[in-house]
């Protein structure tokens, strides 16, 4: 083979210099997340396995745990607490999303690839926010996988179509939080399994120490609060609520998360981009130069 | 006016290394400079700072009349990269590459696609078009990332070690299209381990060792300051090595040079084919065996051996150079120097008792360490 350099197509022109825009930088993210979407699906092994775990909390919690967890508002029922149960699962299962969005991260930084994008003139952080739209449209579509699991189960959206879109729509909202955890995770490690694990450890006390699982009125009293405050817990108990998965006789505790847990999720979600969007883009442009 | 591609001054350390130590070059626009010189020289290094990718940590330098440090974005839009190793996406497309280069160039979607498929067909990829870039070949994987440093048509380009993992046939047929490129005006930085690469392209060459310019100059003026001509010869037996050295520092033009290990010695030699019946005459005269010996052009490492005093890649060498390096001995920067040459005449520390091969400290970047 040789590279034939008689038909020379004349290259188009590399437009006007100038600021970088909102929509570019929509656009160039949209380009990134593009990439990132293909990459996952010639390599499903890691949707896959983004699918199983999720799927062996709920068969783990909801036939091995759920007879001895009791309610509030319902006692030890265990079907009761597969309703309830559910909520903490989507709510958690969207967060591991925080590993991929890590390890993602962390391996473009360390191929060839990253030289490339930091040569074009594209907008700073587009690398970062088209991994974390790319991992958005994973989660979506896990959450739809788990849904039909939980639904086998016994899990039912009681409150209608509206409510149950606006209750995806925050846990979407928070794995998308999540993923910008994890971009910072996966900045601040030199190799894809650390930013694996570093995106993993702290999810786990993070989601069980909230009232994903167990409510927090079966905690010692010290444990309550750090609970009811868990930015976590407010969109669990927020897509519980909206899926009509609460007993009827279900009390919410007297905190402001807990009595606005709406809100409170979005607010959280929005704090969580706020803060570490902005160390993440930072940190980028410092890693690279 | 500062050309097209212009540094001053330039200096980058990782830790105790001074991966570039005041670096100045000034490209005139439509011009190639080529950067030549050993592993762990300072040529990537150059070549990110120019390109926005590292951040010097003094100096200046602008691109296409643009500042790398202070308008990085706009330095983007007006290069081309294609580095040392290649920057594509394994699990995409050859042709999915290109379109996204295109598409963050900021083509519009259309014309990033049309671009792709002229580039795949001009670099001979278009049957590979449509397989993920990890099944490539390494000359493919080159090729590609060449294409997409091409995507559109840069006025400066810089391409690292550009040849490096391609055929004969590819190789030729790049350096005819980064002929055509520059005709077309486009201004070029290419680095080079070789000598005769940079010979073809470049309209100036620039020797960087130790992160420094030791010398600069059209391939000729190089060559001419190297002595020309280099009389090259294996000898058979190491113990007669001392002589046969003797015999081409009176026959020669300059001090030998040693590769101890291969018991390898070169000597500049502008009298050419004369003198080489000269030296062979004189070893048989003294019966000293050779394995080898020839007359060829210089190449890097004789252009290292008379600008440094040492060889690019063999430090037990003793060849003596003239020693203009520009780089002082005392100078304490924290970072390992071999030595510079010994004075000629005086004995010589490389020299192999039989079963010394030169071993020595490695350093990093694969040179033997000596103190500073
Ligand atoms: N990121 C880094 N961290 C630490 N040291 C580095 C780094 N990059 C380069 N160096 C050091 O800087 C020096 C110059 O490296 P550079 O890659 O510029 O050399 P080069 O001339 O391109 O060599 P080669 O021909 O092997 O590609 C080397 O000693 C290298 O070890
Ligand atoms: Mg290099």
């Amino acid at each position: 083979m040789s590279i034939d350099t008689r038909r020379a197509p004349s290259p188009p022109p590399a437009p006007a210099g100038g600021r970088i825009t909102l929509r570019q930088n929509l656009r160039d993210s949209l380009v990134v997340a593009k990439r990132n979407l293909l990459r996952m699906l010639r390599i499903p092994e890691t949707v896959v396995f983004g699918l199983i775990q999720p799927i062996m909390f709920v068969v783990l919690f909801a036939y091995v745990f759920g007879g001895s967890i009791s309610i509030p508002g319902a006692g030890l029922s265990a079907s009761a607490y597969r309703e309830f149960l559910m909520g903490g699962i989507f709510a958690q299962t969207v967060t591991f999303a925080t590993a991929g969005a890590a390890a993602g991260i962390a391996e473009d930084m360390q191929k060839g690839i990253i030289d490339r994008f930091r040569s074009l003139p594209m907008a700073r952080g587009a690398v970062l926010t088209g991994r974390t739209f790319a991992d958005l449209a994973q989660t979506a579509v896990i959450l739809v996988v788990l849904a039909v699991v939980a639904f086998l189960v016994g899990w039912r959206i009681h409150d209608g179509p509206l409510s149950a879109l606006a209750a995806f729509g925050l846990l979407l909202l928070l794995g998308y939080a999540f993923t910008w955890i994890g971009a910072l995770i996966g900045l601040s490690v030199r190799t894809p399994e650390a930013a694996t694990s570093g995106g993993l450890v702290w999810l786990f006390p993070l989601t069980f120490i909230s009232v994903a699982f167990v409510p927090s009125e079966n905690m010692p009293g010290w444990l309550q609060p750090v609970a009811e405050w868990n930015p976590f817990s407010a969109t669990v108990l927020a897509v519980r609520d909206l899926f009509g998965n609460l007993p009827p006789d279900y009390r919410a505790p007297d905190v402001w998360p807990m009595q606005h847990p709406a809100l409170a999720s979005v607010l959280w979600s929005v704090l969580i981009i706020a803060i570490f969007r902005t160390l993440a883009v930072r940190k980028y442009q410092r890693a690279t130069g | 006016m500062p050309g097209a591609i212009y540094a001053e001054g330039l200096v980058k350390t990782f830790g105790d290394v001074r991966a570039l130590d005041g670096v100045d070059f000034d490209v005139p626009e439509g011009t190639v400079l080529g950067l030549l010189g050993p592993n762990g020289a300072g040529k990537t290094t150059a070549v990110r700072v120019l390109t926005t990718l590292l951040r010097a940590d003094s100096g200046r330098a602008e691109v296409a009349g643009l500042d790398v440090a202070t308008q990085p974005n706009e330095v983007r839009r007006a290069i081309g990269l294609s580095g040392q190793f290649a920057a594509v996406d394994d699990y995409l497309t050859g042709r999915e590459n290109l379109q996204m280069v295109g598409q963050l160039y900021q083509l519009p979607a259309r014309e990033a696609k049309a671009r792709a498929g002229d580039l795949l067909e001009r670099f001979n990829l278009a049957d590979a078009g449509d397989r993920t870039a990890r099944t490539y070949s390494g000359g493919m994987r080159r090729r590609l990332d060449l294409a997409a440093s091409l995507v559109v048509s840069p006025p400066v380009m810089f391409m690292d070690e550009p040849t490096t993992g391609l055929d004969p046939h590819n190789r030729q047929a790049l350096w005819e299209l980064i002929k055509e490129l520059v005709a077309g005006g486009t201004t070029l930085l290419l680095t080079t381990q070789y000598l005769e690469e940079a010979d073809h392209l470049a309209d100036t060459i620039a020797v960087v060792d130790h992160g420094q310019v030791i010398a600069r100059g059209t391939s000729d003026e190089l060559k001419t300051r190297s002595g020309g001509d280099v009389i090259e010869l294996v000898v058979h037996d190491r113990e007669r090595i001392p002589e046969a050295q003797d015999i081409l520092r009176r026959l020669g033009e300059g001090e030998p040079g040693l590769v101890a290990h291969t018991r390898r010695l070169t000597v500049p030699a502008t009298g050419g084919a004369k003198l080489l019946a000269e030296v062979i005459r004189e070893l048989d005269g003294r019966a000293i065996e050779i394995d080898d010996i020839g007359l060829r052009r210089p190449t890097l490492d004789d252009v290292f051996i008379s600008l440094t005093g040492h060889s690019a890649e063999f430090d037990e060498l003793n060849g003596a150079g003239n020693g203009n390096g520009g780089r002082d001995g005392g100078r304490d920067d924290g970072r390992e120097k071999p030595p510079r040459g010994p004075d000629p005449g005086r004995p010589d520390p490389g020299s192999p008792g039989p079963g010394r091969t030169g071993e020595g400290p490695v350093r990093d970047d694969g040179r033997e360490g000596g103190a500073a």
